[in-house]
């Protein structure tokens, strides 16, 4: 079974030469400390800044540089700035060629819903709803089970959702799947962990096809 | 040069009233016009409807409108900073219209532009879409979304000239551009104010005709929400 760090590391393996990435809140931040390091790609933040570095250190943070976190952050080398609407053009028109964003539900038909729980404070969908409307190539970094141990791989999503029919590729702490028109197709089974656990943490339908290999990190 | 400069807050903010809907540019506390905000809040003008990506913390930037009750809805993206804003939304105090942060900032963009509304895929599918045209254009579906109307935009810019010309720094930039002649009045407030033609024409963000009124602010605070460092190794 992977921690954060793991599913992040397995992640980044998709993240390829030449590629524009968003990456969302959570453990896809983690994402860009695993890409290798001899292909180049660039992280673009939604408020406004194509070409994100690490945080700063101490003493250098600029109170204008900060990601969609609103986390402090530095630029890279051939980094640029622009305003929402532009930042929004480029994911919108498809520039962005990946988007690694966190959920609290996936259906087998591609839906995700990572917004809202009725009951609770709202707090917004931010640019969530933008992205997964858009974005071609999209993978969710998520827990294969919530805190109470329910699948968070479902049938049909039960919390509102984000977008319809937008997710390709799921990587949980249990495996790495694709979203078919069929269900979940599992592609490969995390350290250590069986298909059959994977099968009975996931409620909606799993499709097994042969041998399931196990992830290589 | 048409002179867009006054003196100071209080003349740019003359015509602001209680009830209006305004536009404030910023993302987090990142851009925000402090300026204005400040003098809002000595105003004491209520019932305001603020369009803006995020609502302020509690003791900052549009918090500080909160905390008065000053503000009747506010439209934004995103408003996990600030509890006093889930206090107020939870009671019923507040009017809140989430919309998604690409959608809020073409709705800007299109009350600049002229544009009456505009499609996007965004929300589609979802409770956002709830009421809305939809339209499908080569086999994707999208939504119509319709511009926003506002009596004032306040943006904050990093320089700007007494012609009104903007440059913002960083992302600081935000709603900032999108916002400038979205409302009736766009009022800019800079870091530094320069006499027109100490811009270079080539380098400015945002032309002047976009611009009402530009003062020169003071005592910027910029707070940093969320400082974030690594270590030296």
């Amino acid at each position: 079974m992977l921690d954060k760090i793991g599913i992040a590391k397995r992640i980044a393996k998709e993240v390829k030469n030449g590629y524009y990435v968003n990456l969302g809140i959570g453990i896809p931040t983690l994402v860009a400390n695993y890409v290798r390091e001899d292909i180049e790609v660039e992280f673009q933040s939604e408020n406004g800044v194509l070409g994100m570095g690490p945080f700063p250190f101490e003493g250098e943070e600029d109170a204008d540089l900060i990601n969609a976190g609103k986390q402090t952050i530095t630029t890279l080398e051939g980094a640029s700035f622009f305003d929402s609407a532009t930042s929004f053009s480029m994911i919108r028109g498809k520039h962005v060629d990946l988007t690694i964003l966190g959920a609290m539900e996936v259906s087998g038909n591609g839906d995700i819903a990572n917004w809202k729980i009725p009951g609770y404070m709202v707090k917004g969908m931010g640019g969530a709803m933008d992205l997964v409307a858009s974005a071609e190539n999209i993978i969710v970094a998520m827990m294969h089970t919530n805190k109470k141990g329910d699948s968070k791989l479902l049938k049909r999503c039960s919390l509102p959702l984000t977008g319809v029919g937008c997710v390709k590729k799921v990587v949980t702490n249990l495996a790495v799947l694709e979203v078919t028109s069929d269900g979940f197709k599992l592609l490969e089974r995390a350290p250590g962990v069986s298909v059959e656990a994977i099968q009975n943490a996931t409620e909606g339908h799993l499709i097994i096809d042969g041998e399931v290999p196990e992830m290589d990190l | 040069m048409i002179n867009k400069q006054v003196a100071n807050v209080k003349e740019a903010l003359k015509g602001l009233s209680g009830g209006m809907t305004l536009m404030l540019g910023g993302f987090g506390l990142c851009g925000i016009p402090e300026n204005a905000i400040s003098e809002m809040v000595d105003m004491d003008i209520k019932n305001l409807t603020c369009i803006s990506n995020n609502a302020g913390v509690d003791d900052f930037g549009l918090g500080l409108l909160l905390k008065k009750n000053q503000i009747k809805k506010m439209v934004s993206s995103y408003v996990g900073e600030n509890d006093e804003f889930e206090r107020q939304m939870l009671s019923g105090e507040l009017d809140v219209e989430l919309i998604p942060q690409g959608t809020l900032a073409e709705r800007c963009r299109a009350a600049q532009a002229g544009f009456p509304a505009i499609y996007t895929p965004a929300g589609y599918g979802t409770e956002v879409a709830e009421g809305k045209e939809t339209r499908e254009f080569d086999g994707k579906m999208y939504v119509l979304e319709t511009a926003f109307k506002a009596d004032f935009s306040f943006v904050k810019a990093w320089k700007g000239d007494a012609a009104g010309n903007l440059m913002f720094k960083a992302t600081a930039r935000n709603f900032n551009p999108n916002m400038c002649g979205a409302a009736t009045i766009t009022v800019a407030e800079v870091e530094e104010l320069v006499p027109a033609g100490s811009l270079d024409p080539n380098q400015i963000h945002i032309p002047g005709i976009f611009v009402q009124r530009i003062f020169e602010g003071k005592g910027y605070e910029k707070r940093i929400e969320k400082r974030t460092v690594r270590q030296k190794t």
